[in-house]
């Protein structure tokens, strides 16, 4: 390993200091940082209605919160989750440090837009807690229309506004990331020499800036609605309420694949750098993100099999759901070529990457099930679809978000982080995960609907591993927040490149300079050609 | 070059990629307007397919007339705009200015024309959730079409505001001289903007005012 000399390198960490550099900063690299600290606050405050709300289902009656406190906390459990957690994590975060990195550019191409970006995210979050500190709202992430619209008594229209808000952040940052990639890549950085990240980035944003606006049109009728009492979604008045989950859910299924897709690009990443090798069928993985992004759009009808959509319907949206399937596979397919004949070291990233081929697996496979129509109308709004997503969500996701928080620390702070805590919070992550969300799925297949606070007594038994396995995975989320913290002042101090990866992003300082590089580079191989390290580190 | 170099943010290497960028990033954002505009136009579907009748009597209570002219007044309005950046292009300060000041003139006689309208609605009581008194034929689907006219000219009429921000702001640019031939992106892409405004408006006057008027209540 290469010992880092660190006295005099000018970074973006050190570059300017006080309280004023950070909230005005344009730099792609401290604005993702921004994010990170907000995003960090969201997981944790959503982490606690999941806290309690496991609390609540250990035993059979509602005896910890009431029926109504327990609506709102799942509703701001998934909203938090989804749209203050999830949706900007790899992007925002990991994306927004390591596109101009991975394009040999020195910031994205519109460095003011992605400050207004985090702005408008922490406007639209500051919407939602103050909705949920003056008392929260009851009606689900999913608004649903008539609850939202005419019986919900809760704060319905301040926190639609807020997810409203949210979604321009969404917007522009996709904006912003599709932007740099066309015009803003290194010379000899064709588009088929882009890491796979940058691929399922790119994807991921036509996603964000074609499917956000719906949502938001669709919430500001919502709010209208609430508000005026059109008759927009009130079948008394003509509307129709089937109409709003469609509108929702173009976009809120396209919105997975905003969650998941980036996760898949990190996982590509770690896969290649573990296995020392390119990764397999570069460009099937390329056009498999794609593809997702395309196929995405085409399924939201698999969401309502049993809201009175037409029969037909169901039929077609049941097929194109299959076909997701394809891409998908493709990308797990790939991944373990990869790992076949590659030089496999088991590093904590490589843990996570192992971790979300195996949980997004399960989770894809119950995904089919589900596009099943026969099958769905069993489960639907059952704990098998909440186990479903969870294992999409925070097992894919979540997994992959932390392996790449892991993988990239390094770049990101200059300091590694503790090996041995970072395997063994991996594996607590791993365990508490499968012990979480396994048992949800027998449960929801013998009948234990989502979202009751009280069940009968033969499912105490799965709800009790569930909550153990939360407590499990608390802990397994707590250890690295507080490794990370520590190793910013007493981790050991990285070298450029302690994983000898390729990738542009390793090629320069760690912390990287204000400017990223200190010449523009010039890209003369394909992306993951492992030889050109060899010789680096040999010469 | 030294006075273009000026406005050359530090992230591009050169003008030509920083317009390509500016440019790219608007029809970008525009994407996204279809997208937002598409959720009403998807909704505006729906019902007037299922309640064709009712939306043919609503459509006789808004006068065609104002409709034709305020469209009329925003085409010019974004003929104007045009003439606004090959001015900047061709490096005319003053007529740039005076384009945009026409441009902006004609805007705020569209949003006039257009609030008049809301406020003859308003007094005739077919403002939903405001002053909806209208007793006629079918009155449910017939608040269904108001409801659906006020959001999505609301919404039109909110990206017109919008627009008149951006040009006054772009017009006192011109004024202290900031916009050359060799540096004129904001006008170009402002003016993207526009005409996808008027453009929208295109759609929204026949679908409201024009469909269907036969059709007596």
């Amino acid at each position: 390993m290469i010992t880092a000399t660190v006295e005099a390198r000018d970074n973006y960490l050190t570059h300017e200091y006080g309280v004023k550099s950070w909230l005005l900063t344009k730099d792609h690299k401290r604005i993702a940082l921004l994010y990170l600290a907000t995003i960090t606050f969201f997981f944790f405050l959503g982490g606690i209605f999941a806290t309690v709300i496991r609390l609540e289902l250990l035993t059979p009656p509602g005896d910890l919160v009431s029926s109504q406190t327990y609506n709102k906390l799942f509703s701001l459990h998934g909203i938090i989750m989804v749209f203050l957690f999830l949706i900007p994590s790899i992007p925002a975060t990991l994306g927004n440090f390591l596109v101009p990195l991975m394009l040999g550019c020195k910031d994205l191409a519109f460095p003011k837009l992605n400050l207004l970006s985090w702005y408008i995210l922490v406007v639209g979050g500051l919407f939602v807690l103050y909705a949920m500190l003056i008392g929260g709202v009851d009606t689900g992430w999913t608004f649903y229309v008539p609850l939202s619209t005419s019986y919900a008594n809760t704060y319905v229209i301040l926190t639609a506004v807020g997810v409203f808000i949210v979604g321009f952040s969404s917007i522009l940052t996709g904006l912003n990331f599709i932007v740099t990639v066309h015009r803003m890549r290194a010379p000899g950085l064709t588009w088929f020499r882009l890491p796979l990240f940058i691929w399922s980035i790119y994807a991921t944003s036509v996603i964000q800036v074609l499917a956000t606006p719906v949502i938001a049109v669709t919430l500001l009728l919502v709010a209208l609605e609430r508000g005026f009492h059109l008759g927009i979604f009130d079948p008394a008045l003509g509307g129709d309420p089937v109409l709003f989950q469609h509108l929702f859910w173009f976009y809120s299924h396209p919105a997975v694949y905003i969650m998941v897709l980036p996760g898949m690009g990190v996982v590509s990443e770690l896969v290649s750098t573990y296995s020392r090798k390119k990764v397999f069928g570069y460009k099937f993985v390329a056009f498999a993100s794609v593809a997702i992004a395309i196929l995405g759009f085409l399924v939201w009808g698999h969401h309502m099999f049993v809201a009175g959509q037409s029969v037909y319907a169901s039929m077609v949206f049941s097929m194109l759901s299959y076909l997701v399937a394809v891409p998908s596979a493709i990308k797990v397919f790939n991944w373990t070529a990869t790992l076949y004949k590659g030089s496999i070291s088991y590093d904590t990233p490589m843990l996570y990457a192992f971790g979300f081929i195996g949980l997004f697996t399960m989770g894809g496979l119950t995904g089919t099930f589900l596009a099943a129509l026969g099958f769905d109308v069993h489960v639907t709004d059952t704990y098998f679809v909440v186990a479903h997503f969870h294992y999409i969500m925070v097992g894919g996701t979540m997994m992959a978000y932390l392996g790449g928080l892991h993988y990239w620390w390094p770049k990101i702070s200059g300091r590694m982080y503790p090996e041995g805590w970072a395997k063994l919070s991996a594996l607590v992550v791993f365990l508490g995960f499968n012990l979480t969300f396994f048992p949800q799925f027998i449960m929801g297949y013998l009948g234990m609907p989502r979202r009751y606070h009280a069940y009968p007594e033969e499912f105490q038994v799965y709800h009790v591993l569930s909550t153990a396995g939360a407590s499990v995975l608390a802990v397994g989320y707590l250890i690295p927040a507080m490794y990370f913290i520590w190793s910013l002042r007493y981790g050991p101090i990285a070298p450029d490149n302690p994983w000898r990866a390729t990738g542009l992003e390793w090629q320069t300082s760690s912390p990287p300079p204000p400017d990223n590089f200190e010449i523009t580079p010039v890209v003369t191989h394909e992306a993951y050609d492992f030889s050109v390290v060899e010789e680096m580190t040999v010469g | 070059m030294a006075n273009h170099s000026l406005a050359l943010r530090h992230q591009f290497e050169d003008v030509a990629q920083q317009k390509d960028a500016s440019t790219l990033g608007m029809w970008i954002f525009l994407a996204t307007e279809i997208l937002f505009f598409g959720g009403m136009f998807c909704c505006y579907t729906v019902y007037r397919a299922s309640y064709p009748h009712a939306f043919g009597i609503a459509s006789n209570h808004l006068e065609v007339l104002w409709g034709a002219v305020s469209t009329v007044v925003l085409i010019c309005s974004s003929y104007f705009m045009a003439c606004s950046v090959n001015s900047a292009a061709t490096g005319h300060r003053k007529a740039l200015v005076g384009f945009l000041a026409l441009t902006i003139v004609l805007a705020v006689a569209f949003l006039v024309i257009e609030m008049s309208e809301w406020y003859l609605l308003y007094k005739e009581g077919l403002m939903p959730g405001v002053n909806f008194t209208y007793k006629g034929i079918d009155p449910g689907h017939v608040q269904l079409f108001f409801c659906m006219y006020f959001a999505m000219t609301g919404l039109h009429a909110s990206h017109v505001t919008i627009g008149i921000v951006i040009l006054v702001i772009l017009a006192f640019r011109a004024y202290a001289g900031v916009f050359t031939p060799a540096y004129y992106t904001p006008v170009e892409i402002s003016g993207l903007y526009w005409h996808f405004v008027d453009l929208v408006w295109i759609f929204l006057f026949p679908l409201y005012y024009l469909i269907a008027r036969h059709l007596q209540g």
